[in-house]
């Protein structure tokens, strides 16, 4: 079963930047998280986002017509920075990985992905 | 889109408590619904590995039941006779769910090994299955468990609970909550496909503290809609009802999880409330507080029980928030409630768990030990409550007390005001009127 985490962060708060002394401590957090869903065998994928700021929402009005909007789908305080897609048994497992992430402050939205291995 | 244990038929309710006296068969249904749905239910959805189609199957054989014995009289052993036809209709769900090429194949070859498939329903159930039935380990705690899952919502476990593990249908609940039933069904098919969907696992969680602690939660609140209950037109049956519902399922947690002293200190705590039903509205309906109560009429059996089961808790030395409001209960069941003692208990909860309310109950328990004006600067200190009735009830039963006639009526008409419960209010009414005034208390 396979799930995505979506990883939903205030992109005001305070991060490490390249450079601080904190940064390699952060980075090295994510690249070990990375390490240990894939140790475990259920890494999928997984990719950091841009900024919200760079984001374009195409939305469809539902009459066949589409419009641009300059930004995320949803404004919120927290935006979208990142995903991964991991395969695990149940939503306990997915909700435990989604525990580990180190995110510091932050939300994590657990989805369950639709199947689409239903044998014919 | 997916198929039914029996087209043929939905489920349908087993008979509401009222016709049970005329009809056998509704009372045993009942019955076995009430008492034996849930560990059905879990036996079930264990074996089967699916819940929602275990409830299918069990709603099916419930309706099944209603036919067969109907004709041929309850079977000695009903809900056997139960489990075995809603499973040998869920395996033969499975073999068609095989047959049309899905991945359950090797499921339903495992389960239908050792089978006596061939049989119909309506003949004794096989001896072997009888004995599956009987072997009941920890499926039932399970399904507790997973009414109860963090992934849900609170209004939602509340709902699964009663339906799947306390065999209401969803008319009752819907009655029993003043919910449109709609309303109810939603969030049960909703909770079933969450379930199903994102894969929430009936097993024990690791972390099996936070899943009691949530159990006797949802278990309290179901049991506080019993005994204040909501509602302007519930009667007095309904409130009761859901009560003993909660109390008969807050039995079977701690029969599952007998390590868990909140569990047991919340049973304690039901048994306490409870025990004083009678005495709670006089014999016009009003209501009758606590201090006033004819203690005669409390059930001294179920106060006994209620010593038994929080000395067990207590035994366990393991405090927590439940244990400590059971022993409140339990001091308040006593000839001369020992009031310092009480406030003292109050401190400690608010120390575990801080919350207006129990600050709210402290200061009323400390008129008894310091005075009504001490108690008047206690609650008026007390933040938050403005729109809630009992905050202005005890307020205007202080400075009726500190002798503020005035001022005590204003209180108790905003009581009155914001009280949901009809009892509640028109207690409140009459002692905005000055009718109802305990003479020297």
């Amino acid at each position: 079963m396979k799930y995505l985490l979506l990883i939903a962060s205030d992109p005001t708060l305070p991060s490490p930047e390249p450079g601080d002394p904190e940064f390699d401590e952060y980075m090295a957090a994510w690249t070990q998280y990375t390490q240990d869903l894939a140790e475990a065998g259920v890494l999928r994928g997984g990719e950091a986002l841009q900024g919200a700021e760079t984001a374009t929402t195409v939305r469809h009005a539902g009459d066949g017509t589409t419009s641009l909007v300059d930004g995320p789908f949803a404004e919120l305080k927290e935006h979208l920075g990142g995903y991964y897609e991991i395969d695990v048994d149940t939503l306990d497992e997915a909700l435990e990985w989604a525990r580990g992430l180190p995110v510091g402050e932050g939300a994590v939205e657990v989805r369950p992905i639709f199947p689409t291995d239903m044998p014919a | 889109m997916r198929s039914r244990c029996d087209r043929s038929s939905r489920p349908t309710c087993p008979p509401r408590a009222s016709t049970l006296s005329s009809d056998p068969v509704g009372a045993a249904l009942t019955r076995v619904a009430r008492e034996e749905g849930g560990r059905l239910l879990a036996l079930l959805a264990d074996r089967l590995h699916d819940l929602d189609a275990a409830d299918d199957c069990l709603q099916d054989a419930y309706a099944r039941a209603a036919r067969s014995w109907s004709s041929r009289g309850v079977p000695d052993e009903p809900a056997g006779w139960i489990y075995v036809v809603a499973r040998n209709a869920g395996i033969d769900r499975l073999r068609r769910e095989a047959a049309e090429g899905r991945r359950t194949a090797a499921q339903a070859r495992v389960l239908a090994t050792g089978v006596a498939r061939d049989e119909a329903p309506d003949e004794e159930p096989a001896d072997e299955l009888l004995a599956e039935y009987e072997e009941v380990g920890d499926e039932q705690l399970r399904l507790l468990l997973l009414c109860c899952h963090p992934a849900l919502s609170r209004e939602t476990q509340v709902v699964l609970m009663l339906r799947l593990a306390g065999g209401l249908t969803t008319r009752e609940i819907a009655a029993s909550f003043l919910l449109p039933e709609a309303t109810v069904q939603q969030r049960i098919v909703r909770a079933k496909r969450k379930i199903r969907a994102a894969r929430i696992p009936l097993v024990v969680p690791a972390d099996l503290d936070e899943r009691a602690s949530i159990l006797a939660t949802v278990l309290g609140l179901i049991f506080n809609e019993g005994y204040v209950a909501h509602s302007a037109d519930a009667g007095t049956l309904t409130r009761v009802e859901v009560a003993d519902r909660a109390i008969a399922l807050t039995r079977a947690a701690v029969e599952a999880l007998p390590d868990s002293p909140e569990l047991a200190a919340l049973l304690a705590l039901e048994l306490f409330h409870r025990s004083r039903e009678a005495a709670r509205v006089d014999s016009r309906g009003a209501l009758v507080r606590l201090r006033d109560q004819d203690r005669a009429l409390w059930d001294r059996g179920l106060v006994a029980q209620g010593f038994v089961v929080l000395g067990r808790a207590l035994a366990m030395r393991r405090p927590g928030p439940w244990q400590v409001q059971a022993l409140i209960a339990a001091e308040h069941t006593r000839e001369a409630p020992d009031w310092e003692r009480i406030v003292r208990y109050y401190d400690t909860l608010l120390a575990m768990t801080p919350g207006p309310v129990a600050r709210l109950s402290r200061a009323v328990a400390l008129a008894e030990v310091r005075g009504p004006a001490e108690a008047l600067a206690e609650i008026d200190g007390i933040d938050g409550l403005d729109t809630f009735h009992l905050w202005h009830a005890a307020r205007a039963d202080m400075l009726e007390r500190s002798g503020d006639a005035h001022a005590a009526r204003v209180a108790w008409t905003r009581a009155a005001e914001l009280a949901v419960n009809p009892a509640e209010a028109d207690y409140a009414r009459r002692r905005a009127t000055g009718e109802g005034a305990s003479p020297a208390s």
